[in-house]
């Protein structure tokens, strides 16, 4: 377990630099249906380690839908999905999860009733292992191991500044602010130790000033955290912010990809955002 | 806690974002508690949870020396036993959240199951030691089984399911006493029947066998007290944590790596090797096992138990399973049961009726209300006040005496009165909160005259009414149970 938490809590900018470029996330060719309608076709996709891919589209477009298939909640109906080249289609979410895919939730689903510092703690379920009848006896290794785990969560939740330090860390996760709570989520999916964190909306509901500073903080997850990031975001000024590339959708279809610029001049986006008369005028 | 500053919380020496007032200036919001009381509340929380437990469990060891009567230490044997129920079900349903209905079957399992080890039914007279790890196991297996259909099922559909389980347990005892086997003309007794099995062996540890219920006591004492413990670790362990998580958010805990299905059938595991214990220790105190001794309503108090002491907190079930046991207990005896009654109605009152003010002028308008139907209604029909009240002995039974109405044939109007008392209880919910204060005198008058003339003469089915209306009260002022944190489901 020591290997595990320490992997992207100091190695990971070394290693994410020395793979940067080869794809650690690819779906080829995705399709899924929802009762016989065609949600996601044939849809490729790739984020390559240490990028930070945005994926954009109207509300129905298939983004959230996408996030559930890449975490194991939606099984495809065709294609293959492959983390760092192997398949992953069909292992249960935990086991997703733990091979490194980490998400956040677009409604925040946090463990309500549990303390700040615990939310973050049982994230690190998968790397740990020291099992119930361990535990109770409290043998050195479970010790040193709960230990480990205590300081892990107290280094992710560190990440955000004094906003969850302090007397926060034993508060109920139901009395946080809806921002803190999203910041939370985010603390709580790197505490698994993933390779690429999966962000759904993660400035949704953010005032100007937190919008801000949460895309300064995915660039910071991925400089000192060393996450690969995908993320949906509806908020334009952060996807230009943060982005390397930009992968728009609509009605379960890849309509553009590339920069920024690329994406948002690109006509089939503005159709789809705001309809054929205004890409025509454009 | 203190803060740490700025430079420190960082791997890095970069700058932070993310300055949080409210964080900073947390020491000026603290509630504190004042006056002696307060410093001695913080006191206690401050202890590391084995001392209090430590202090209580050598009390209670001392005190099957302090009575005379086998019967009130068969007493704090039947709490101990409850208490180890409800620590068992507290897993499943307090920290996994699975509603099991079957768990009382577990019990029953883990009770057949050493008395088929330990008796003269197979003449097996497995030791002790052997036959509780086997029982464990097996109630442990038996809960793996069971918790497989919580795999797809959740919520309702779970616990419909796990009830038939607890149905199928009493029906199959009951009539596995004549099992035809394909081999054998005989048909094959296994449990005997309705009949269950007697004769069982008793605990016997390092040579020494437990025959006094002292004996058990004791060590049902110590179980009890190394399950507390283990389960105040467990649940703030790896484990512990993962079960909560599950309860909370079973997707999101499956997406932040933790196995929920294991976890599951973990927490049905270890529920079902609880009871299974249990059930050896009940078998072995009680010398026999019997089908009824597992039906429904064993369920529903163990039930009770974990609601009333808050699900999840282990002190909670605990003293939710001595004050229920010790309660029913109490209620078996008029005298007891009349003090109990009146001290869940002034209890409740004191709880719903605020302020003190109003409170008080409920109380004296009933009492009032009471001399003045006593003296009016016993100067024109005196036989409406000739009976002498149930076990009028002391002052609490003059005072019945000189206050209500006890007619010499208290069986038509007793019946008419109880009706009434149900009809306005219900119309009270529709009224108004302010005019309640005026209709309470008479309605709790009415509920006195039921109690008095009815509800004491029926000692079985007054205990389950009232601990029935004692658990409604506490619970609407105490969601969460005495002792539970409450819980926020949606926010």
């Amino acid at each position: 377990m020591t290997g595990d938490v320490e992997r992207s809590g100091s190695g990971g900018p070394d290693l994410a630099a020395a793979r940067a470029g080869e794809p650690l996330l690819e779906l080829r060719s995705v399709s899924l249906s929802f009762g016989g309608l065609r949600v996601l076709d044939e849809l490729d996709l790739h984020v390559d380690e240490g990028e930070i891919v945005s994926v954009i589209g109207p509300n129905g477009a298939g983004k959230t839908t996408l996030f559930n298939l890449v975490t194991g909640i939606y099984r495809p109906d065709g294609g293959d999905i492959d983390l760092d080249g192997e398949s992953i289609v069909g292992l249960e979410p935990n086991a997703i999860a733990r091979r490194g895919i980490a998400r956040t939730f677009q409604t925040i689903r946090l463990f309500l009733n549990m303390t700040v510092k615990e939310n973050v703690m049982a994230a690190t379920y998968g790397g740990t292992k020291t099992g119930p009848l361990r535990s109770v006896l409290r043998t050195p290794g479970a010790r040193r191991e709960e230990r480990e785990v205590e300081r892990l969560a107290e280094e992710r939740l560190a990440f955000f500044g004094q906003r969850l330090m302090g007397y926060r860390w034993d508060q109920p996760a139901y009395s946080l602010s809806y921002a803190n709570r999203r910041r939370l989520e985010i603390a709580r999916a790197t505490a698994t130790n993933p390779r690429i964190l999966l962000l759904d909306e993660p400035a949704a509901g953010m005032n100007p000033k937190e919008t801000h500073e949460i895309a300064e903080l995915i660039g910071q997850l991925r400089t000192e955290g060393g996450f690969t990031i995908l993320v949906i975001e509806h908020d334009m000024h952060v996807v230009e912010g943060i982005s390397d590339r930009v992968v728009a959708l609509d009605h379960g279809v890849k309509i553009a990809e590339g920069s920024f610029e690329q994406v948002a001049t690109s006509e089939r986006v503005v159709e789809a955002y705001l309809g054929t008369k205004a890409a025509s005028t454009k | 806690m203190p803060q740490l500053p700025p430079d420190e919380l960082g791997t890095t020496g970069q700058p932070r974002i993310g300055t949080d007032e409210w964080v900073a200036s947390v020491e000026g919001r603290r509630e504190r508690r004042s006056g002696l009381t307060g410093q001695l509340l913080d006191r206690l929380e401050a202890l590391p949870f084995w001392q209090p437990l430590l202090v209580v469990g050598v009390l209670a060891a001392i005190f099957p020396y302090l009575t005379d009567s086998d019967y009130v230490v068969r007493v704090g044997f039947n709490a101990l036993v409850f208490a180890l129920l409800a620590l068992g079900l507290n897993i499943v349903v307090g920290y996994a959240g699975l509603l099991d209905l079957g768990y009382i079957a577990f019990f029953g399992f883990g009770a057949y199951t050493y008395a088929i080890l330990a008796s003269n039914k197979f003449d097996l007279h497995l030791p002790t030691v052997p036959a509780v790890l086997i029982v464990i196991a097996a109630s442990a297996l038996l809960g793996l089984l069971l918790g497989l259909p919580s795999r797809r099922l959740s919520g309702d559909y779970l616990a419909i399911v796990t009830l038939f389980f607890a149905q199928i347990f009493v029906t199959f005892t009951t009539n596995a006493n004549r099992i035809t086997l394909p081999w054998s003309d005989e048909p094959f007794d296994l449990t005997g029947g309705p009949n269950g099995i007697s004769g069982v062996d008793p605990y016997s540890i390092f040579g020494v066998e437990a025959v006094e219920v002292t004996s058990y006591f004791h060590i049902a004492l110590v179980l009890v007290v190394v399950g507390m413990l283990a389960l105040h670790i467990l649940s703030r362990a790896r484990t512990g944590r993962a079960w909560k998580a599950l309860r909370e958010d079973p997707l999101a805990a499956e997406a932040m790596t933790i196995p929920v299905n294991r976890l599951k059938l973990m927490a049905f595991a270890f529920g079902a090797a609880t009871a299974g214990l249990t059930g050896s220790l009940f078998a072995a105190q009680q010398i026999g096992v019997f089908p009824q001794n597992f039906e429904l309503p064993l369920l529903i108090t163990v039930y009770a138990m974990v609601i009333l002491g808050g699900a999840g907190s282990i002190p909670g079930v605990v003293v939710g399973a001595v004050g229920i046991t010790v309660a029913l207990e109490v209620l078996r005896g008029p005298a007891e049961a009349r003090l109990l009654f009146y001290g869940a109605i002034l209890i409740g009152l004191a709880l719903a009726i605020r302020p003190w003010l109003r409170l008080a002028a409920v109380l004296v308008a009933t009492v009032a209300l009471g001399y003045v139907v006593h003296f009016v209604v016993g100067s024109l029909w005196p036989r409406s006040v000739a009976r002498p009240p149930a076990e009028s002995e002391g002052l609490i039974g003059e005072f019945v005496d000189s206050w209500m109405l006890l007619p010499t044939e208290p069986g038509t109007i007793g019946n008419v009165a109880y009706v009434v008392l149900v009809a306005s209880g219900l119309g009270l919910t529709l009224i108004r909160p302010a005019w309640r204060a005026f209709v309470l005198p008479p309605i709790l008058y009415l509920a006195a005259f039921v109690f008095e003339n009815r509800l004491i003469y029926q000692p079985s089915v007054t205990r389950l009414l009232v601990l029935g209306a004692l658990l409604v009260v506490l619970m609407n002022a105490r969601p969460q149970g005495l002792f539970g944190t409450p819980r926020v489901e949606i926010a």
